[in-house]
């Protein structure tokens, strides 16, 4: 960002000097914006809304039929860190935001501490919404404030375990339901030549995902300091368990998301995947030769009998500061996120796994799937939802924190060094990264 | 006048050719010749397997694309993937495939024109802080474009021309490099003399540039025509920031796009591979027409 702000300051000085116009793009970027102000606009309101979720154009239609006094306009590109977040923040420097933009749980807070969202807490209705939606996406959009909602939460990644329930039974393995049969199973598994699954060096929101079902959280903020805890209890507990499977040679470690990767589960070579609601449609079209084979049970327990369950991934919808009808902003990101019609296309068009509760209970989430042999898996999504803790929070600059904490990784499934190691390098590099950007941080 | 220029190119370098093959030159051992061709072999492999991936890649089917040999064909389905492409979201990408042509097509003649203007100028006319212009120009080949993108993002935004076609296209249409290839060439093949005879026939400033100047200077400006088209074929950062509109798209974002959405819509992958392979089409077309020209230009640029 100090590049970026170096860089805005050169083109302003130079857009100042060849005197291009009169107004000044430091006039609208305005602070963060009154909370009092949410106030419905009289006429006719267009709004912007930016987005990466393909086919949303449908279900944007579907609003504007419905409410002719505020039309949506709405526009997609690439996924957020793929160029849509650092064209917001670009957007906020030059004072042209759009009304409303996806932003992932985990981005929320870098926007929070560039002033760069809304808090739409006074914003008629939006407080009510609390009930509607699953208490931890709550807790992602709000920071655990009180009297404050920065976003709307639009989808969700409750984890759970995808496995190979043909494999399991020929071999007769018993399902994991802790980390310890997990591991006991683990060893089984390699004794048939294959990996019970494929510990990925590069998603870290992923091990995020592992770390906070056992109960931990990365950053605090206390209202004045941010507060990094990559290495706590919880963070050391997981990194070492999994390393203790990678220096037994128990799970594979291939790069994610690549050819090779696919193959592993298309031919069986690995058996389980502890991964997200929306990695059901991964496994389908990664590895079409297994359909009716797998299934999905909860995560694996660190004490039999607890129900705990992590997150990966999921999104919200925020509205940006500058944006000049927050009150029409949102509503409508509230029939977005929490309508059965827009979550039903949503969930068809982008396989989006909805935030608010009824959504947990749409009828197309309701069904058995064919690829998991006709099991209704996003039953088992649902009570994993139910089970993720509100506790867990996000840094302002998770970027840079998952760049230095994938690179411990990498070293360390080739060998260099630990994961746990990886942790502290981060930690590290995450407080520096903080104090470079002038976040107060306590040490 | 063309026909002027290719009788004193053309036994040039066949002359040349000839030295090479002549026993009078430095003998060559046939070790080294079969080095040379065989780091030329490596590279060429290392240039065209990923090509061939990619159209092998193109002509298979989702699930035969992960479990079949990633160097060879499985079920030909390449005219059937086509028709997915197009299909996909009303034709989205053939609208990506024509705003690229239309951005980098046009962006690159005019950019063309533009440069051969200011680089003729620059060669034929004297007037004061001509050699310091010239240096500005060629500081400005030294500033990466990808540089450039975030300022200029700044700057449209104040006259509200970001997210429009002319946001990626008024870029595009400076080209440095253009200007400082063809005042070389413009010094060296265009004889004062000739201008002279024109002003003296009583051609203006203007039609001399067009009808006697820009013949004489044709290699170097396809050159730069090619370089700018490339360019803006391929330029991708500054659509990122200045685009948010789909239907604007140069099909490089596009792709990019789709690319990034491939976690939640499995299926884009294969989209995004025949879409790939489609979209340097135009450019293999390209050069193969004009490559003659192109050879011309940059050896012309080079030598003098």
């Amino acid at each position: 960002m100090r590049i970026t702000k170096r860089a805005a300051t050169v083109a302003l000085l130079t857009a100042a000097t060849v005197a291009m116009t009169g107004c000044s793009a430091s006039g609208t970027s305005s602070d963060s914006a009154d909370a009092a102000a949410c106030e419905p606009a009289e006429g006719k309101v267009d709004l912007t809304f930016t987005s990466w979720i393909p086919g949303i154009e449908e279900v944007v239609d579907v609003w504007n039929e419905a409410n002719p006094d505020i039309q949506v306009a709405v526009q997609t590109g690439p996924n957020g860190n793929g160029g849509t977040y650092a064209n917001f923040f670009n957007q906020l420097e030059a004072g042209n935001a759009p009304d409303l933009g996806q932003i992932e749980y985990d981005a929320l807070p870098n926007f929070r501490v560039q002033d760069g969202l809304v808090n739409l807490a006074s914003c008629d209705g939006v407080m009510d919404a609390k009930a509607d939606f699953v208490d931890w996406t709550w807790g992602q959009v709000s920071f655990n404030e009180d009297d404050a909602v920065y976003a709307i939460p639009q989808d969700s990644g409750p984890m759970a375990m995808f496995y190979r329930a043909d494999l399991f039974e020929a071999n007769g393995i018993a399902i994991p339901t802790t980390w310890e049969e997990y591991a006991t199973a683990a060893e089984q598994v390699r004794a048939t030549g294959a990996y019970i699954t494929n510990f990925s060096q590069s998603d870290i929101n992923q091990f995020a995902g592992l770390v906070w079902q056992a109960g931990g959280t990365w950053f605090g903020n206390d209202g004045e300091n941010w507060n990094v805890d990559l290495t706590g209890d919880e963070s050391i507990m997981v990194a070492d368990y999994w390393q203790d499977l990678i220096d037994r040679d128990l799970v594979s470690t291939q790069p994610p998301w690549t050819t090779e990767w696919d193959n592993a589960y298309n031919t069986g070579a690995a058996w389980t995947w502890n991964s997200a609601a929306w990695g059901a449609n991964s496994i389908a079209s990664g590895a079409p030769d297994t359909a009716g084979k797998w299934a999905v049970a909860q995560s694996p327990q660190w004490e039999a009998g607890d129900e705990a369950s992590g997150n990966w991934g999921g999104s919200s919808t925020a509205v940006f500061t500058g944006s000049e009808h927050p009150y029409e902003a949102a509503q409508f990101a509230l029939w977005l996120n929490s309508s059965s019609e827009s979550l039903t296309m949503l969930n068809e068009a982008a396989n989006l796994y909805p935030a608010a509760k009824a959504g947990l209970d749409l009828p197309v989430l309701k069904e058995g799937v064919e690829f998991y042999g006709n099991q209704p898996i996003y039953d088992e999504f649902a009570a994993a939802s139910g089970q993720v803790s509100s506790d867990f929070v996000w840094g302002p600059t998770m970027t840079q924190t998952y760049n230095d904490v994938s690179d411990g990784f990498k070293a360390a499934v080739s060998g260099n060094g630990t994961l746990a190691e990886a942790l502290t390098t981060g930690q590290s590099a995450t407080v520096d990264a903080l104090k470079a950007q002038s976040i107060p941080v306590k040490e | 006048m063309s026909a002027l220029t290719e009788p004193v190119a053309v036994p040039t370098k066949r002359a040349m050719r000839r030295a090479e093959n002549t026993p009078k030159g430095p003998k060559e051992s046939p070790l080294s010749r079969v080095g040379a061709m065989t780091v030329m072999l490596v590279f060429t492999l290392y240039f065209l397997i990923p090509i061939w991936w990619l159209f092998v890649a193109g002509t298979k089917s989702s699930s035969q694309f992960t479990s079949t040999n990633p160097l060879w064909f499985a079920d030909f389905n390449l005219f059937a993937n086509i028709g997915n492409l197009i299909a996909y979201r009303d034709g989205v990408f053939l609208k990506w495939m024509l705003n690229s042509a239309l951005y980098a097509g046009a962006g690159a003649l005019l950019a063309t024109l533009f440069a051969a203007m200011c680089g003729y100028a620059l060669a034929k006319y004297r007037f004061p802080g001509r050699e310091l212009l010239f240096n500005i120009v060629l500081g400005g080949v030294l500033v990466p474009a990808t540089a450039l993108a975030l300022p200029l993002f700044l700057i449209f935004s104040q006259v509200s021309l970001t997210n429009t076609f002319w946001a990626v296209f008024l870029p595009s249409l400076v080209s440095p490099f253009g200007v400082y290839l063809t005042r070389i060439f413009a010094s060296a093949s265009v004889p004062d003399e000739l201008i002279e005879a024109a002003r003296l026939d009583g051609a203006g400033e203007v039609r001399t540039f067009f009808t006697v100047s820009v013949k004489l200077m044709f290699p170097a400006l396809v050159t730069v025509f090619l370089f700018q088209f490339v360019a803006i074929w391929n330029n991708f950062f500054l659509p990122l920031i200045m685009l948010r509109d789909e239907t604007l798209f140069p099909v490089t974002l596009g792709l990019y796009a789709w690319n990034s959405q491939v976690n939640q819509i499995p299926e884009l992958r294969g989209y995004v591979l025949i879409g790939a392979l489609l979209s340097i089409i135009p450019l293999i077309i390209l050069f193969l027409l004009l490559q003659r020209f192109w050879r011309n230009g940059l050896g012309a640029g080079s030598v003098k």
